[in-house]
């Protein structure tokens, strides 16, 4: 239980997704805009990285690894799907965005309003699948990878909503005409991952 | 009538090099660039670019796998339907991902190393995406072997200039070679440069002075 709570605060402060590793920067930037859909495209990132780190935990420890099929038999004992993981990975990604959008449609024709064009966006956003390939990497079990999952979510969510409302309040300063838009933002990014290298000295 | 309409369109043949397709590779170079102006491909443009090394091995992987799948998706645009396009160009640039994942493994396995996952993140590189749905899918092969190339220059241009000023001054070093220390210098590196915001902050400024240069404009 203590380690789920670590890796929780871990994921969502210290090795936050974008501040740490800049994953998922290309929707960072581009829907960061207004505190409203940034939330909802949050949400659905949270969403999406919940589900489907632990299903990629399942395949990578019962599928793809070295030695992972030995449940098949003795036969499958020393087979090494790893080249495999990139492809996998993109398709059960892709997949599960495709299914939660038709489940959404279906069941909550609300929620699809706000979350609805966000989901095919999320399928290309790095912050999945670097999510599980940084999985793989560390020695997680089940629960500990969901935890992960759902705290690199929160964490991404945190730093897009941050950023929209400092952006939404950017409209009132007098920006040099040149770096307007992009420029500053960026630089804005910047700042906040500085404020952000502050959890770093925590050990946990 | 499909394939009517394509071979009349195939009959007017033009120079393999015409403007337009001379365009096509330098326009990204500048003013359609594809990290400041359109926006793509920003993780790993960060990510990677402590040092110039794995940022030239990076752009040179990226380029390869974005030229490559622009031409096999532009040979297949007529027959992948619509609804699954996402999946398909998926599926054809995580082949690409794979063989250079295994090529750079193979033959430069210690930069290999140090880029981590991010190779692996190709495949959701913004850029590779965004050239296939916003070129590939409608233009034929030739030309979007010559957008890919173009879009995988200017995406290298930039992470080199951004690896050259945190390696610079991040490490006192151009290629791993100590300059300041050649030239009789005493340097200690500025490790605020090494840090993420360091990049978000050099990003930010390349942007200012290239739009500065160009005269692009953007409202708020």
């Amino acid at each position: 239980m203590e380690s789920l709570i670590s890796i929780g605060v871990r994921s969502i402060f210290i090795d936050n997704m974008i501040f740490a590793y800049f994953l998922g920067m290309c929707s960072y930037l581009a829907i960061s805009k207004k505190v409203k859909t940034a939330f909802g495209l949050g949400v659905a990132v949270i969403f999406v990285l919940g589900v489907t780190i632990p299903i990629n935990w399942l395949i990578q420890n019962y599928v793809l690894k070295e030695g992972a099929m030995a449940w098949l038999g003795a036969d499958f004992s020393s087979v090494d799907l790893n080249f495999l993981q990139f492809i996998v990975f993109i398709s059960v990604i892709a997949a599960v965005v495709q299914l939660t959008e038709m489940a959404i449609e279906k069941f909550s024709p609300a929620l699809y309003g706000t979350l609805g064009i966000f989901l095919p966006l999320i399928a290309v956003n790095c912050s999945i699948l670097g999510g599980a390939l940084f999985m793989v990497g560390r020695p997680y079990n089940l629960a500990e990878a969901t935890m992960y999952g759902f705290g690199s979510g929160i964490g991404w969510m945190l730093a897009i909503v941050a950023l929209a409302g400092v952006r939404e309040k950017m409209k009132y300063s007098n920006v040099p005409a040149p770096l307007r838009g992009l420029g500053i933002t960026f630089i804005l990014v910047g700042l906040m991952s500085l404020g952000f290298l502050s959890f770093m000295g925590f050990a946990l | 009538m499909s394939t009517a309409v394509a071979e009349v369109v195939e009959k007017k043949s033009e120079p393999l090099f015409s403007k337009k397709n001379r365009k096509l590779v330098s326009n990204p170079l500048d003013i359609d660039n594809p990290i400041t102006v359109q926006v793509l491909g920003i993780c790993s443009a960060l990510a990677v670019t402590t040092q110039m090394k794995p940022a030239l091995v990076m752009a040179i992987a990226l380029t390869v796998v974005t030229a490559s799948s622009n031409v096999i998706i532009s040979i297949m645009r007529n027959t992948i339907p619509s609804r699954i396009r996402i999946i398909v160009q998926l599926a054809v640039v995580s082949l690409w991902v794979i063989l250079v994942d295994q090529l750079l493994k193979a033959y430069v396995y210690d930069v290999w190393k140090q880029l981590s996952v991010f190779v692996g993140l190709i495949i959701t590189n913004c850029i590779v995406m965004g050239r296939l749905e916003a070129f590939a899918m409608g233009n034929k092969p030739f030309p979007s072997l010559l957008d890919g190339l173009g879009n995988g220059f200017g995406y290298g241009i930039i992470l080199l200039i951004v690896a050259f000023f945190r390696e610079l001054f991040g490490g006192g070093a151009i290629f791993g070679f100590k300059v300041f220390e050649a030239i009789g210098f005493h340097y200690k590196g500025n490790g605020l440069m090494l840090l993420p915001a360091g990049a978000c902050i050099i990003v930010g400024v390349i942007i200012w002075v290239q739009r500065t240069l160009n005269g692009y404009r953007e409202t708020h």
